[in-house]
């Protein structure tokens, strides 16, 4: 078993609010992400892929077919949008980056068919990120 | 559904490689410029993972905010700006990333925590890290 990352950046912007909590309420869970005029993040997203060495390509995937799949599934909806506004899945599920990570999984797995899909990182700063491994 | 949440932390401290059992000549030899009398010093960076289900009106693992507090509180406020060859965190213990990384675990594992302690990964330098999971293995 051989494992490929392919990494991918998205900038999109967000906020965290629960309608049914009051306007105190959601600032004091969700703090300074909870202002309604919304915020961004140069997200990164990396994709990690676990299979056996094709015998004549040497290929675990194609690196093309990867970007093409990503681009598609995930990049184009994504990057540069709203995501509260314009991703189905966020219209009612907060946009954190664990959510984000879980539906980002659940976009790919099913478009992956000679590998499996490992893993699923996401970063929201340098200094925080997101694993998800579909369990 | 197990989420993994990994948030990083910079601190800087100073340490000496040198095993007090050791002769002088096998200190050198074994720590080489790290068992320089005097110390030297990293800018160190802590990872800390975390994991667990998401609550489900937030969708988050944590708190960030709780989280960061108490990295703060137990291991920032410990070991930033200090030797750590005279903390009694090392003691006879030789302040290697490997029994520091170790000991920021035994510490994180006794100390309440917004979700469970998954592993800890400590960078001494760009080019070198640590991690220890306990008696399990860090989550690739």
């Amino acid at each position: 078993m051989i494992y490929l990352t392919r990494k991918a950046e998205f900038s999109a912007a967000h906020y965290y609010h629960k309608p049914e909590w009051t306007p105190e309420e959601n600032q004091r869970v969700f703090g300074k992400c909870a202002n309604l005029n919304g915020h961004g993040h140069n997200y990164t997203l990396e994709v990690t892929v676990a299979g056996e060495v094709d015998a004549v390509t040497g290929f675990v995937i194609d690196l093309k077919l990867l970007k093409d799949i990503l681009s598609r599934e995930v990049l184009d909806d994504f990057d540069h949008r709203h995501l509260n506004k314009e991703v189905p899945e966020f219209l009612t599920l907060q946009p954190t980056t664990e959510n984000l990570a879980v539906a980002i999984w659940k976009r790919l797995d099913s478009k992956l068919h000679a590998v499996k899909l490992h893993r699923v990182r996401l970063y929201e700063l340098p200094d925080l990120f997101v694993d998800y491994y579909g369990e | 559904m197990k989420v993994y949440l990994t948030r990083r932390y910079p601190f800087s401290a100073s340490h000496r490689l040198h095993n007090a059992a050791l002769s002088d000549a096998v200190n050198r030899e074994t720590y080489g410029k790290c068992n320089n009398p005097h110390g030297h010093g990293h800018n160190y960076f802590l990872e800390v993972t975390v994991s667990g289900p998401l609550a489900p009106e937030t969708g988050m693992v944590c708190d960030l905010e709780a989280l960061d507090s108490t990295i703060t509180g137990e291991i920032l406020n410990r070991f930033d700006h200090q030797n750590l060859n005279q903390l009694q965190d090392f003691g006879a213990i030789v302040p290697t990333t490997e029994n520091l990384t170790i000991r920021i675990h035994q510490i994180l594992r006794q100390t309440p925590l917004p979700a469970h302690l998954e592993s800890i990964r400590v960078e001494e330098t760009a080019n070198n890290s640590f991690e220890f999971a306990g008696i399990g293995q860090p989550r690739r």
